[in-house]
């Protein structure tokens, strides 16, 4: 199963418009929960094209491994939206993946997770969508190749996959457990990234939140292990980190940055401490990690170099970044995780900050793949994960050249117009020759 | 709309900074060693005898020729610098006082097509020889009545031509090697500038020493 | 054929540090607000990162920042008897062409004129008498004093996190900074960036002579620091790569790193970008603007009809879009009336080169505004009884970061440009040489002024502006006075050679690159006679146009202008939201 957040070329945002309530006074109330409940389930991030960012119009492009899939137009369109859907249609949309006609919907949409919404919860998401202005826009969702494209295999995929039902409390757990529970595993799904996939992208439930690999990205552990989740993490740190998209030396970007500008900074503060209850009871393993490389490793010679030359105007010799605002490494489990795409997406690619209303900065990482080779790449990371008492394995320059093969971004920017880098300086006739205040 | 949409129209920008994964303005002209170049073989050679008069080599660094000071104006002058793509080129063009500065329909690269056309036309009559053949003295000798403008071409005001070449020299002994020039950043070793670098941070309570940075440049490879 | 743009509260036109500042307090009221900027976008993490951003050539040569001439220039001259020819070439017309406006390339010297620079007039009557005013000379107050200034100024400094020492505290000398300067209600957001061996030179030896060295406020940050908006700079690198270049660390102060997240985030801003305005279009009547005209990158016509027009362009830009606009009435220099391209204003710099032996400088690292400098010889902070002139210089060492092909001139006399030993004494002064520079506080004249060329035209057909400039006998005589001082203090800081420099000992050009800050034109006064705007940036005779800006300097300081200008963009700002919205009318009773 892919979230759409696990997309490379994804949009830089999505605009949450002004949505004109509509419905009944009586209504407001429930109108406007439902707007809080579609942004925790992030609705609008995949149900929006980028291209034309016509918010819940559909078309968005979801690449999955099995191949290319659009996102449905879930206005209030009657032809090509849901404006002509019941209620009851669209909660079994949302909780079953069975759609209008009875087709088996692709679990691209996170209905394995969406299953566990309570009722009264699917029926404010419901009122609020009838206030979304129709849009028409044809999608033809199925862009599959064949094997993929028989949605009846779909039937098979949910045998294995897929276990109907809404969320049930876990009464041995507190009040604020359980909500937490309810909004991680139902609406903000966070199991879609941060949970291993078995060989038919569904869940290893047995693993859940140990950290999972997609689309270049590696979501990192976030049980309650010391040595490879956020077990360290204080009480408030994820309560902050979700609000705010930092915390100390931990600033999301990529696929989670949008997922905190998209749904989690809108959070009330009671729902993200209950969050962050769950996720401090949520059992990973610990792990014994290899020895530092020693720094009279050649691989940690020439990283040094590397990030002096290319990462310290940033992230500072001491590797301590800026707080808030550039990430720090020293003991930076995100960054010693054992799969190394994250830190290897970013170098290559580049990666912006999360902009929130509390920490709008955004500061961005460029990309380095125009400058540094494969092996220098390979270098920095290596001396990044093995230097102020970190500890992980050395990146090779063969995984440099895979992520760059994954990745496929033009590696020079856009052409400058015509008359970028083409002016001409004379002589300097100034008595202070390029120095004036 | 969000982000930052714009390549034939008006880009608007809304709600978001845009940024997009892999996108970087790395240099575009004059960095490719099989891009478009400008000058005629013959022109290259007589700029090159130029390059070497300019730069010499001598023991404190390799000389303008070598350093790659002809390739790096050989792209520049094939790139919009060569049609003074920044330049207001509108008529007309009336000769006007020394502090309105030069009032010249040439670009750089026609410059260098007549400067150079005139000065080998100019050495055959005044010498008999190329100025390539000319011994090292003859060479400077001519260098400097150009840009003293005792030298005087029909075609071109000699003064402007040597300025021309002098700051295109030093901008090709001086500049980033990436741009096809100072290579090895031979350059920058003899000036002690460190070049590519971003962060002095822990070298500014140094003062008054050698640092004893190695340069680097900007696609560095020799780390 | 012109298509419409459906109508806004507020547009602005560009978007550099004025245009940023008035649309952080004009959208935070509430209005909507749309800026046109005829640049592209920029983000520093890909324009002007770290991997491209230490490119000399590009950045600094080639100007890759900078508005081209080919797009826009000005034509100058001397004399108005003589014909004005076009600025073909790079010169002191560095006008930004990119959201964040000349804020984003800009040195980051972040100053706050003195009392007296805004009442040049009275102050030099009150003390000297009339007398010690030059023939022809245009010195005016500008109706908004330093007092009224100091909260926006605070503001600024705090938006804009500048590093920097207090000299005046509530009125309190403080040790380490400036004594000289108006009193501040604040410290500066961030101490002081460090020094260099030539910042602490020149202080060593302007002490030594008894005056009062400081370390220059600087929009380069000397610690991490989080803005009034909420958004964080990381701490300067000292990397040196600062005039011309964009900063690709977020610790320069610019409208990128210290406004724009915040800005872009509210959905009642909206911005277009590669849009040159033409004009402003105005009421049948006059008396009031309907919106602006302008051309996208493809050449279509657009009209952005809004309720309030703010000029915020670079200073010469906002003069000339007030005479394309036929807004306010242009000066005629014969007959010594009219407004629009009156009291335009350059500035002289004159000081020493200073070359030393054996020195290690290592100028390369640095930052656009690490500067010691004194003023003991500044506007009015020195008796200028028989001196002649009025005003003087703010004078400074920069370590701002310098680089192989800039330098490549900076030479002793005599020294030849090419060949072995131009090489050899190249290597040398790379370390040795340096340079004092007095900053003059400069002032217009009666032959001094800007108005449309009448032969050259842009790509749209429109006239270029003309410039009219030349040094006046109060710039010369302050400039030497200046130039005199600078050798004193070069001589104490034990340079070998020391020659005196000075822009105002020649005519005016604009090529000479010593000082980029041109002023004036559509300057702010008490008197519609003799100024455009009133005390507001408001235009006395079209109350819904504001300009802001330079171009609003009635006359120059002994400093950089940004200060100045942030200041009163939020000055402006507040008392449009304040004042003019309740009663949308002409501010100041003409």
């Amino acid at each position: 199963m892919i979230d759409r957040n696990f997309l490379i070329a994804s949009l830089s945002g999505v605009l949450f418009l002004m949505f004109p309530i509509k419905a009944g006074a009586q209504d407001a109330q429930a109108v406007a929960r439902g707007q809080y409940l579609a942004r925790a389930a992030d609705c609008v991030a995949c149900h929006t094209n980028p291209a034309d960012n016509r918010a819940f119009a559909g078309g968005y492009a979801l690449q999955t491994p099995f191949g290319k899939l659009l996102t449905s137009n879930i206005t209030q369109d009657i032809e090509t939206g849901i404006g002509g859907w019941t209620e009851a249609e669209f909660s079994r949309a949302v909780r079953e993946g069975i759609g209008r006609q009875g087709q088996h919907l692709y679990p691209a949409m996170p209905y394995p997770s969406y299953t566990k919404l309570t009722d009264a919860d699917v029926h404010d998401l419901w009122l609020y969508m009838k206030t979304i202005t129709p849009v028409k826009n044809r999608v033809v969702s199925n862009q599959l190749p064949f094997p993929f494209n028989i949605r009846a295999a779909l039937i098979v995929w949910n045998l294995w996959n897929f276990r109907s039902g809404r969320y049930v409390d876990d009464t041995s757990k507190s009040k604020a457990w359980n909500r937490g529970a309810y909004l991680a595993e139902g609406l903000e799904h966070c199991n879609s990234c941060h949970t291993p996939k078995n060989l038919l992208g569904g869940d290893k439930s047995s693993q859940a939140y140990r950290g999972a690999s997609l689309q270049g990205w590696y979501a990192p552990d976030i049980t309650n292990s010391h040595t490879l989740g956020i077990g360290s993490w204080h009480k408030d740190d994820l309560k902050t980190y979700l609000k705010t998209g930092s915390v100390g030396p931990y600033v999301a970007s990529g696929p989670m940055g949008e997922a905190i500008e998209n749904s989690t900074q809108y959070l009330r503060d009671g729902d993200l401490e209950a969050i962050a209850t769950y996720f401090s009871d949520i059992k990973g393993q610990e792990a014994s990690l290899p020895a530092s490389l020693p720094a009279s490793d050649p691989r940690m010679h020439q990283g040094k170099a590397v990030y002096e030359m290319a990462c310290a105007a940033c992230h500072r010799s001491d590797g301590r970044g800026v707080s808030t605002m550039i990430t720090g490494f020293p003991a930076n489990r995100a960054i010693l995780a054992p799969v190394k795409d994250s830190i290897l997406h970013t170098i290559l690619a580049g990666g912006r900050g999360a902009m929130t209303h509390e920490n709008p900065t955004g500061a961005a990482m460029p990309s380095f793949s125009w400058s540094l080779s494969d092996e220098q790449i390979a270098a920095a990371a290596t001396y990044i994960r093995n230097s102020w008492g970190n500890n992980a394995s050395a990146v090779t320059p063969e995984e440099v050249k895979a992520m760059r093969r994954t990745l496929q971004f033009r590696q020079v920017g856009p052409v400058p117009d015509d008359w970028s880098l083409s002016g001409e300086s004379k002589p300097d006739l100034s008595a202070h020759p390029a120095m004036h205040p | 709309m969000t982000g930052y949409a714009g390549t034939a129209k008006a880009g608007v920008v809304k709600e978001k900074l845009p940024w997009e994964p892999g996108s970087l303005n790395a240099p575009v002209h004059g960095v490719d060693p099989n891009g478009p170049t400008y000058l005629t073989p013959v022109e290259r050679r007589l700029l090159t005898a130029i390059a070497d008069r300019i730069i010499p080599s001598d023991e404190l660094s390799i000389g303008g020729a070598e350093a790659g000071c002809v390739t790096f104006i050989d792209r520049q002058l094939a790139g919009p610098y060569g049609r003074a793509a920044s330049m207001y080129m509108r008529g007309r063009f009336v000769k006007g006082t020394t502090q309105q500065g030069i009032q010249s329909a040439m670009t750089p690269a026609e410059r260098y097509r007549k400067g150079l056309h005139e000065l080998a036309l100019f050495c055959q009559r005044d010498t008999g020889k190329a100025f390539e053949a000319l011994p090292p003295e003859k060479q400077d000798d001519i260098l400097s009545r150009l840009e003293n403008g005792r030298i005087a071409f029909p075609s071109i005001d000699s003064r402007i031509f040597f300025e021309q070449i002098l700051q295109n020299m030093r901008e090709g002994y001086l500049a980033d090697p990436i741009y096809g020039g100072n290579r090895d950043m031979a350059s920058w070793k003899m000036l002690g500038f460190p070049g590519a670098r971003y962060d002095y941070r822990d070298y500014m309570d140094i003062k008054n020493q050698d640092l004893g940075l190695a340069p680097l440049s900007l696609r560095d490879r020799t780390i | 054929m012109t298509r419409k743009r459906p109508k806004a509260d507020v547009v602005i036109v560009g978007l550099g540090w004025c245009g940023s500042l008035a649309a952080e307090e004009l959208t935070r009221a509430g209005l909507d607000v749309v800026a046109i900027e005829r640049g592209p976008w920029v983000e520093p993490a890909i324009d002007f990162a770290p991997g491209v951003d230490t490119d000399e050539l590009r950045w600094d040569t080639r100007r890759s920042m900078l508005l081209p001439p080919a797009i826009e220039t000005t034509t100058v001259r001397n004399t108005r008897f003589q014909k004005a020819l076009p600025i073909r070439d790079w010169s002191i017309n560095e006008w930004g062409y990119n959201a964040g406006g000349s804020g984003t390339h800009w040195a980051a010297m972040a100053w706050r004129f003195t009392p007296f620079d805004f009442q040049p007039y009275s102050m030099t009557v009150s003390r000297y008498g009339a007398k010690q005013l030059a023939e022809g000379l245009i010195v005016q107050d500008w109706g908004v004093t330093y007092d009224e200034l100091e909260p926006y100024y605070d503001r600024f400094e705090k938006i804009a996190g500048i590093s920097g020492k207090a000299g005046v505290l509530n009125g309190q000398i403080m040790q380490g900074g400036n004594p000289f300067e108006g009193s501040r209600s604040s410290e500066y957001p961030l101490p002081p960036l460090k020094t260099t061996h030539l910042t602490d030179l020149f202080s060593e030896a302007s002490n030594a002579l008894g005056y009062h060295p400081f370390m220059v406020p600087a929009g380069n940050t000397s610690e991490a620091y989080t803005n009034p908006l909420g958004i964080r700079m990381a701490p300067c690198t000292y990397c040196g790569y600062c005039l011309y270049y964009g900063c690709g660390n977020w610790s320069k102060s610019s409208p990128n790193a210290c406004i724009f997240p915040a800005l872009v985030q509210r959905s009642n801003f909206t911005v277009l970008t590669d849009s040159a305005v033409l004009k402003a279009t105005l009421a049948p009547d006059g008396k009031t603007a309907t919106g602006v005209i302008f051309c996208d990158k493809k050449g279509d016509q657009w009209e952005q009809p809004a309720d309030i027009v703010i000029f915020s362009a670079f200073q010469m830009q906002n003069v000339r879009l007030l005479l394309l606009s036929g807004i306010g009435k242009p000066y005629d220099p014969a007959k010594r009336e009219g407004v629009v391209g009156r009291a335009y204003c350059f500035q002289t710099v004159s000081g020493a080169n200073l070359f030393f032996q054996d020195k290690k400088f290592n100028h390369f690292a640095g930052a656009g505004a690490l500067s010691a400098q004194i003023d003991d010889f500044n506007g009015d902070n020195f008796d200028h009884s028989g001196l002649g002139f009025i005003g003087g210089a703010g004078i400074l060492v920069v370590s701002r970061g310098s680089r192989p092909i800039g330098n490549a001139d900076f030479l002793e006399p005599n020294t030849p440009r090419w060949g072995a030993a131009w090489k050899k004494a190249y290597k040398d002064a790379f370390q040795n040489a340096t340079g004092i520079f007095g900053q003059g506080t400069s002032y217009s004249h009666d032959e001094a002024y800007l108005d449309l060329d009448p032969e050259y035209t842009d790509q749209y057909g429109q006239p270029l502006l003309r410039m009219t400039f030349e040094y006046n006998t109060n710039d010369r005589r302050s400039a030497q006075f200046i130039e005199d001082k600078s050798v004193e203090i070069g001589r104490k800081m034990g340079a070998k050679t020391v020659i005196g420099t000075n822009s105002a000992a020649s005519s005016f050009t604009p090529y000479n690159f010593a000082s980029d800050h041109t002023i004036g034109g559509a300057v702010m006064g008490t008197d519609p006679r003799t100024s455009v705007l009133n005390r507001y940036q408001q235009v006395w005779d079209v109350h819904n146009v504001f300009v802001l800006g330079a171009s609003s300097f009635p006359n120059n300081a002994g400093y950089n202008p940004t200060g100045t200008i942030g200041a009163l963009a939020l000055w402006t700002a507040r008392a449009i939201i304040d004042q003019y919205l309740k009663n949308p009318a002409p501010l100041v009773k003409a």
